[in-house]
């Protein structure tokens, strides 16, 4: 969205609420008065949404933020009454452009879901019907809103376009599984918008994107309200998505909307404790695990049914005084349009850390010889498409004590690069691979047992990297023994410290993983990586299957765990914040090839490969500061036919004109030291070329 | 792709859930199938480990001068063309079905959880050779097969055993190889391997614990059809003592004489079969469920 845009779209949405004010008859798109839902479970009555009230305007976008289990979801599932069987709403009042959907009976409901809500989950894939064609599915939607074959086949084709899809009528004739995750989420938008429904309720959409896909999906979105005149009810986890795409925003914790108001002050000036705790768990630019540090959210949210006298969030918030403890707190105004659910909703701003903001970590040394070298690292995937080169002839260094961060879309060979250190996939004929200096076995069986020491990971779902059968204790004890070779009194003792340095305790030790949180889960995944003493630990995700403030404990300690135990990082991750914020070099991946590498700062701050540049310019940022969107067209190209020249070639927004680009392949080059870059166009002109965006798009806001 | 999100509405983390999962058992004995399954299924195994003593007569005895007489105070099922007490020939026939069929299912079990393990953990040529194997044998009627085998080697105690046992290993053994492919997705296998793990290790310290929920229900299930297959030889003729009480050959000794109105004779048996069924099929129901839960 260029900055022009941005300007009339506040115009439009600025004369629309004067006209809501002046006439203030239209009924809203939604109104949510003091909600309950309760959940019955075993007998008993669970609450799930305690007091919600919030309203849409007409046109207007709405987010509903707050990490799981917070009842977002079922916020969603009540106002379209897709309530479990268990659930049912106990109190408050539904109103969707006036009409009450608690009152309604089976056919009133059908014709609200057919023609005022629409919903869009976080699967595509699994919300379109695998067995019928994309078409079929689509024309459906439009027969049951009364067109007949041949109109319900043409408004699809419509529809389609008006999600951008460029080709209609092979998308209609594909099958969904034919469909990637970006094209088949707008196929299910073009579904949710076709009866024009008065609200949009969006459940996750992009989540399951790659951030690249995610760009464009939200921009999509943000433009079909306008084109279409529908509110919108956005729920997501991720904060900045929110910020990016919603007018107004409220603040799931415990099943309360616990703050209120337009985004830009709440995400500015938080007037919650919990909404101040979660902003500062979000690595933002100039944050690095040594200043500024990350802070997390002490405690856990409280057991669902469970009581409390006073405030929810009071037994984790650093500033609650008796009365937060003894009464719940109502909603006080803070502002216009502003809510916050805090005694102290005057006294956030200061809240006191409960991490320290600097700590000195070790600077790995920029030292010559690097620790892990790989020279023309390869490999091959034979499938039914025929030959899939999942990595084509990487070059790269990890150096000693350092933390290289491996980015890059899904499908660009992160995981593979991975499995082939650690042995778990053997490399093809003609890679190197060395441990200092030593080369390292092909594959697990051709490494003997300090080998299999010094190189370890961090899964990203701890659900399936600890093995559920087993306890805590046995699954932290096995690498000790096999790997450390420690025994009885020696074992017990490295246990309890492993154990105490990931800050779990030894009452853990008697669990099974079913009975840990998503956050203590991860801490065992690390505790098993770091029982064997090993050299580089490669974290795979480490932290995207968690939540917020749960991320932010785990990527401290991680920073931590690296300064105690002097180990070597691979960190994968498709979270470019996270990557800037633990990260002292980068390399870009992409098609199985290296874009680009060198020191992060340089890497983020630019000059940077036109591929680095569209992918940082992807990211939604909280800071406000928006950044001209590098679109990338389409969407990552097969493996199995990779383009000619530069691989990068087909989505470039940067291709130069000689067609050098289409022709030959770039070398990777140093560019400037230590800084390697596979492009035609010489860094210097790279510079001005991203300068003069940058600066147009200062200007602009 | 990669980020994981907020999903099941009532689904609030806890730090430890304080009832985290409930026991098996727990969930089990809520079910009133499992409990209706298991209380048939304990009194027939009360009845097999001590039925001589619960029986009101001698099975044995053959009391020539009341031969096919209807259910009566003395003889609660009556007796049969040899004037012997149905009851007491029906309690103590219990004890051969409830010693082969479960032994059977036990030794193809443990057999076929092995295979199993091995199939899905290697794959390759060990799990496409044996894949063939059990179509085959699936393509045969179980009884037949289990026929020829006693015809061949005859009729014994152990024979019934070790050909029924071999006969559901590869069943055994494809069910539990889909279920180790499920679990070979899962990281904590490379997790394992990254610690210079053997693959015995693996299968049987690893994998199994996992799949034993699988094994149970296939246990559970297998077991339902060794007494349907264990009752149907005996029927035909093999069963191990001719004159010992035995529900297969008591029917097959008395069903001829259903036309003349003897009902009593055949009925008594059959339901005890039937009912033996039912009951284990019902407990294995519930623990299908409660495992898929």
């Amino acid at each position: 969205m260029t900055g022009a845009d941005q300007a009339s779209h506040a115009d439009h949405a600025g004369a629309t609420e004067a006209v809501n004010a002046q006439l203030a008859a239209p009924p809203l798109a939604l109104q949510v008065s003091h909600l309950d839902v309760t959940y019955r479970v075993r007998g008993r009555d669970r609450l799930a949404l305690h007091d919600v009230s919030f309203e849409i305007g007409r046109n207007e976008s709405y987010g509903l933020v707050g990490e799981s289990g917070s009842g977002k979801s079922t916020v969603a599932l009540a106002l379209t009454r897709y309530l479990a069987r268990n659930g049912r709403v106990s109190a408050g009042s539904i109103s969707i452009s006036g009409r009450d959907p608690l009152a309604m009976d089976r056919s009133e409901l059908r014709d609200l879901r057919a023609r005022t809500v629409s919903m869009v989950y976080q699967e595509p894939g699994k919300a379109l019907n695998p067995s019928l064609r994309v078409g079929r599915q689509m024309a459906e939607v439009f027969q049951v809103a009364g067109s007949d074959k041949a109109e319900a086949a043409m408004r699809s084709e419509a529809m389609l376009r008006k999600v951008q899809i460029s080709d209609p009528g092979r998308v209609m004739d594909a099958y969904p599984h034919q469909l990637s995750g970006g094209m088949a989420q707008r196929v299910v938008i073009a579904m949710a918008l076709a009866a024009n429904p008065a609200l949009l309720i969006l459940d996750e959409p992009t989540t399951a994107l790659d951030a690249t896909v995610e760009a464009e999906v939200l921009d999509l979105v943000a433009g079909l309200r306008d084109e279409l005149d529908t509110s919108v009810l956005f729920i997501s986890h991720n904060l900045a998505v929110i910020a990016k795409m919603c007018d107004r925003v409220g603040v799931l914790y415990a099943g309360e909307l616990i703050e209120e108001g337009p985004a830009s002050q709440v995400f500015e000036q938080p007037r919650h404790p919990y909404t101040v705790g979660l902003l500062r768990c979000i690595p933002r630019h100039g944050q690095r695990k040594d200043h500024g540090r990350l802070d997390a959210i002490p405690g856990f949210l409280p057991q669902p049914g469970h009581k409390l006298a006073g405030c929810i969030f009071a037994p984790r918030c650093p500033i609650a005084v008796q009365q937060c403890r003894d009464a719940p707190p109502p909603a006080f105004d803070v502002g216009p349009d502003r809510t916050s659910r805090c005694y102290r909703h005057d006294e956030t701003s200061g809240l006191p850390r409960s991490t320290p903001a600097d700590v000195s970590l070790p600077t790995p040394p920029t030292a010559a010889d690097p620790v892990v070298r790989m020279r023309n690292l390869s490999k091959t995937f034979t499938s039914k498409a025929g030959q899939v080169a999942a990595l084509a002839g990487v070059d790269l260094d990890i150096g000693r004590g350092e933390t290289l961060g491996l980015v890059g879309e899904s499908g660009s060979g992160k995981t593979t690069l991975a499995r082939l250190l650690l042995g778990l996939t053997a490399a093809d004929e003609g890679s190197q691979l060395s441990l200092d200096g030593k080369p390292l076995g092909r594959d697990l069986a051709h490494r003997g047992t300090e080998e299999l020491r010094a190189l370890q990971i961090v899964f990203q779902n701890p659900d399936s990297a600890l093995n559920r059968r087993h306890t805590v204790r046995r699954l932290i004890s096995r690498p000790l023994a096999k790997l450390a070779g420690l025994s009885g009194v020696a074992l017990r003792d490295r246990l309890a410290s492993l154990v105490a340095s990931v800050r779990m305790e030894e009452r853990h030790l008697a669990l099974r993983p079913s009975q840990l949180s998503g956050g203590l889960k991860q801490r065992v995944a690390i505790a098993r990586a770091f029982g064997g003493g090993p050299r580089i630990v490669v974290c795979d995700e480490p932290t995207s299957a968690l939540d917020v403030s749960v991320q932010a404990a785990i990527l401290n300690l991680l920073a931590d765990l690296q300064a105690k135990e002097r180990v070597t990082y691979l960190f994968i991750s498709h979270d470019l914040g996270v990557v800037r914020y633990l990260s002292d070099r980068i390399a870009v991946l992409y098609l199985g090839r290296i874009m680009e590498t060198g020191p992060a700062e340089r890497v983020f701050s630019g000059p940077h490969h036109p591929y680095t540049e569209a992918l940082l310019s992807a990211v939604p940022s909280l800071d406000g500061q928006r950044r001209t969107r590098i679109k990338l067209a389409g969407e990552i190209p097969s493996a199995a036919n990779p383009p000619s020249g530069c691989v990068f070639h087909t989505r470039c927004p940067r291709r130069l004109s000689s067609g050098i680009c289409e022709s030959t392949e770039p070398p990777l080059a140093e560019v400037e030291p230590g800084h390697l870059m596979s492009c035609h166009i010489p860094l210097d002109e790279l510079r001005v070329m991203q300068s003069v965006d940058a600066s147009d798009d200062n200007t602009a806001s | 792709m990669t980020e994981v999100a907020a999903a099941a509405p009532a689904e609030i983390i806890p730090a430890v859930s304080a009832r985290g999962e409930l026991p098996a058992w727990r969930l089990l004995i809520r079910r009133p199938s499992f409990l209706v399954g298991a209380t048939m299924l304990l009194f027939w195994v009360v009845c097999a480990l001590f039925g001589n003593a619960i029986a009101p007569h001698d099975p044995l005895a053959q009391q020539l001068l009341s031969i096919n007489k209807p259910p009566s105070a003395a003889h609660w099922f009556g007796t049969d063309s040899l004037g012997r007490d149905v009851l007491s020939r029906v309690i103590v026939g219990a004890g051969p079905i409830l010693t082969v069929a479960p032994l059977a299912t036990l030794l193809g079990t443990v057999l076929g959880t092995a295979l199993g393990l091995a199939m899905g953990y290697f794959g390759g040529l060990l799990d496409a050779l044996v894949s063939r194997l059990v179509e085959a044998v699936l393509a045969l009627p179980a009884v037949i097969v289990i026929f020829l085998f006693i015809v061949a080697l005859g009729t014994s105690v152990s024979t019934l055993i070790i050909v029924i046992g071999f006969i559901f290993t590869p069943l055994i053994a494809r069910t539990v190889r889909s279920a180790v492919q499920v679990e070979r997705h899962l990281d904590y296998l490379s997790s394992a391997r990254l610690l210079g793990e053997r693959p015995i290790r693996i299968m049987f310290v690893e994998i199994l614990p996992n799949v034993v929920p699988t094994v149970v229900v296939e246990f559970t299930v297998r077991l339902g059809y060794a007494i349907f297959a264990v009752a149907t030889l005996a029927f035909l003729g093999f069963s191990v003592q001719v004159s010992a009480p035995n529900w297969g050959s008591d029917i097959n000794s008395s069903y001829g004489l259903l036309g003349a109105g003897y009902w009593w004779e055949t009925l008594f048996p059959a339901l005890a079969i039937a009912s033996l069924v039912v009951a284990i099929n019902l407990v294995a129901d519930s623990i299908q469920q409660v495992v898929s839960e």
